[in-house]
């Protein structure tokens, strides 16, 4: 597994030599391994096609074609980019305005909501602030309990929502009680959805109308495939995502997905969930997830 | 693919269907490989028999495994493992109402003793399907709670018993070994147990689903998979991929949150979904 793609790209240089000059095609050959990495990786077939289009012109440019070490150099390129683009403007939690701030966590069933909505409020309350915990998942059964347990674990309050309550009207009555409290922030744990249940994206809607949140984060599973686009783009259009969370990515996923969401969203990916401790959260680092999901 | 002809451009629309309905790269180019040399010999060419031609290929793919035999018992012991969040505890509950209303006696064993409120997750989905749950506190060894369960199965005389176990990933050794553990305490006490092994396996999941499977599958021994949240625009199709690894039989699928959201796995339907 270790540098797959470097070997692969060797091989297909090693075959030229002798024959002098490398050529255009043996260009395109390279590039062709290039996108089948990408798309073992779980990368989204288009995302896969757009990104070696924008490679292309660079790996046709001198510094390959003059190289000793072409498949080195075409490596390098595609690593190069690839953290490019998952990388751009820093990482950080939105926490500027009127306090309290409400940040909303969104994303489809058991993707790890609940577990990164604790993992933040850790985060936070290491930080000096002082977060209310409020599950507004009246759906899952226990879903309100594990917040509860989670918020016991790391000290932290959580809201006395009732799951026979309406999750918007919940929303609302949590940011009056964060307000009432004197709590500075305000973590909104949704119920898991599908990206086309549209009844269940309106009341998303809502919350966000009601509550006004500086943060709305995508929670997604590092081990996503192709549904990725379709889920990022509709959880984009219905709420205007602020970012997206990473989880489970401690596994062995390749973790493209991550690229798809990137490019789709075109918003930073904050942070990634390493675990189930409510420790297990780290900021994100782009040339690391670039080397992840190019299998080196 | 509503074409005159097979040529390059509709070769290159069927390896975008096939790859994003995550198919893989391995799965997606041998089917159109295959095709291809087809078309070159003239045994296929007219468009409008590549998708019966391709489905019928990808037919092959899924019903050449084997069913494990099944170790009849009584009580009957099914253990559910997988991933964190894919699905195993709702999916537990959905196989408990279809077997109640089978007219036979469940007993949900709530062995995922770690995440938080997991065992009162189980218990409500319990009451909702009417099988009683065997559980202890949070923390306590997933075994005990196993052989508690298993004991109050033999004494109340139960037909079915699931054990619900606490996701974990395939890569973490020391979790696989407690999962093997637990399988060892059924075995000691009702022989055969347990009689089955499910494997939940997340349709939104990529190519890991094929590490995921494999590596669960060499460590307990696995005799299904059920895969999940295919109510979604996820199409699932690494189950081809994961099939030709583990020859195992993909037995249900999940197609909601609710109880009744849950159906035997039907192979033509399936590949209809990914051709579209
Ligand atoms: N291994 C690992 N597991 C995680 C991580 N984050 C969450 N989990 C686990 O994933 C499972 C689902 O997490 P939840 O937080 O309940 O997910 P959710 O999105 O709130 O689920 P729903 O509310 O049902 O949609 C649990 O078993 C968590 O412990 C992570 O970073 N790594
Ligand atoms: N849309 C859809 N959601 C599902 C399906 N099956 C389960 N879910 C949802 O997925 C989420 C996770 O389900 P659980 O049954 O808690 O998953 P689990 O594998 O037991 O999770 P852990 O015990 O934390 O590893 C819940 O929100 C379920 O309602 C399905 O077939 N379709
Ligand atoms: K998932
Ligand atoms: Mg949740
Ligand atoms: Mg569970």
């Amino acid at each position: 597994m270790f540098d797959r793609l470097s070997d692969k790209l060797g091989k297909v240089f090693k075959k030229l030599k002798g024959h002098g000059k490398l050529t255009e095609a043996n260009i395109q050959e390279a590039l062709r391994e290039v996108r089948l990495a990408l798309l073992e990786a779980d990368v989204h077939y288009k995302v896969a096609k757009t990104f070696i289009d924008r490679i292309r012109e660079r790996a046709l440019g001198q510094e390959v074609m003059t190289s000793l070490t072409p498949g080195q150099q075409v490596v390098k390129i595609v690593h190069d980019e690839l953290a490019a683009l998952l990388g751009g403007e820093a990482p950080r939690l939105e926490l500027g305005g009127k306090t309290p701030v409400a940040l909303m966590l969104v994303g489809l069933q058991g993707s790890g909501k609940t577990t990164t909505a604790a993992k933040l409020a850790l985060y936070l309350k290491k930080q000096g602030r002082q977060p209310l915990l409020a599950p507004v998942d009246t759906q899952r059964p226990a879903a309100i309990e594990q917040l509860h347990r989670l918020g016991a674990e790391i000290g932290v309050d959580v809201y006395r929502s009732q799951p026979q309550q309406n999750p918007v009207a919940l929303a609302s009555e949590a940011m009056a009680a964060a307000v009432a409290k004197g709590h500075d922030v305000l973590l909104l744990d949704t119920a898991g959805r599908l990206h086309v249940d549209a009844p269940l994206m309106a009341e998303l809607q809502a919350i966000k109308a009601d509550v006004g949140p500086a943060e709305i984060l995508l929670v997604a599973d590092a081990m996503t495939g192709q549904d990725a686009v379709a889920v990022a783009q509709n959880f984009h259009e219905a709420l205007d995502l602020t970012g997206v969370i990473l989880t489970k990515v401690e596994g062995d996923a390749r973790g493209g997905a991550a690229l798809s969401m990137r490019t789709v969203v075109n918003k930073p990916i904050k942070f990634l969930g390493v675990g189930e401790k409510l420790d297990a959260l780290e900021v994100f680092h782009p040339d690391r997830l670039a080397s992840r999901i190019l299998g080196m | 693919l509503g074409k005159k002809i097979i040529d390059a451009e509709l070769l290159e629309e069927l390896e975008e269907l096939l790859i994003t309905a995550d198919m893989g790269v391995e799965t997606s180019l041998g089917l159109i490989e295959a095709v291809r040399d087809k078309v070159k010999r003239k045994e296929l060419t007219d468009p409008a028999r590549l998708k019966t031609h391709l489905k019928a290929e990808m037919l092959t793919l899924l019903t050449g495994v084997a069913v494990p035999p099944l170790h009849p018992g009584k009580p009957h012991v099914v253990m559910v493992i997988g991933v964190n969040g894919v699905g195993k505890t709702t999916t537990i509950a959905k196989l408990a109402h279809h077997d109640l209303e089978q007219g036979e006696k469940v007993l949900l064993v709530a062995a995922d003793t770690f995440r938080a409120a997991a065992i009162e997750q189980l218990e409500i989905w319990g009451q909702r399907a009417g099988a009683a749950v065997i559980k202890q506190k949070t923390g306590s060894d997933p075994a005990a709670v196993v052989f508690d369960g298993l004991a109050a199965a033999l004494a109340r005389r139960v037909d079915k018993v699931y054990i619900d176990t606490a996701g974990r990933l395939h890569t973490k050794v020391n979790l696989m070994e407690e999962l093997k553990k637990v399988a060892r305490t059924a075995a000691k006490q009702i022989e055969g147990a347990p009689h089955e092994v499910l494997l939940v396996l997340d349709a939104t999941t990529g190519q890991n689903a094929i590490n995921q499977a494999r590596l669960f599958h060499e460590a307990i021994g696995v005799t299904g998979i059920i895969m999940t949240k295919l109510d979604g625009t996820a199409k699932g199709g690494v189950a081809l991929g994961v099939v030709q690894e583990t020859g195992l039989p993909l037995q249900f699928i999940g197609v909601g949150e609710q109880m009744d959201d849950l159906r035997p796995f039907e192979p033509e339907a399936y590949l209809e979904a990914i051709l579209g």
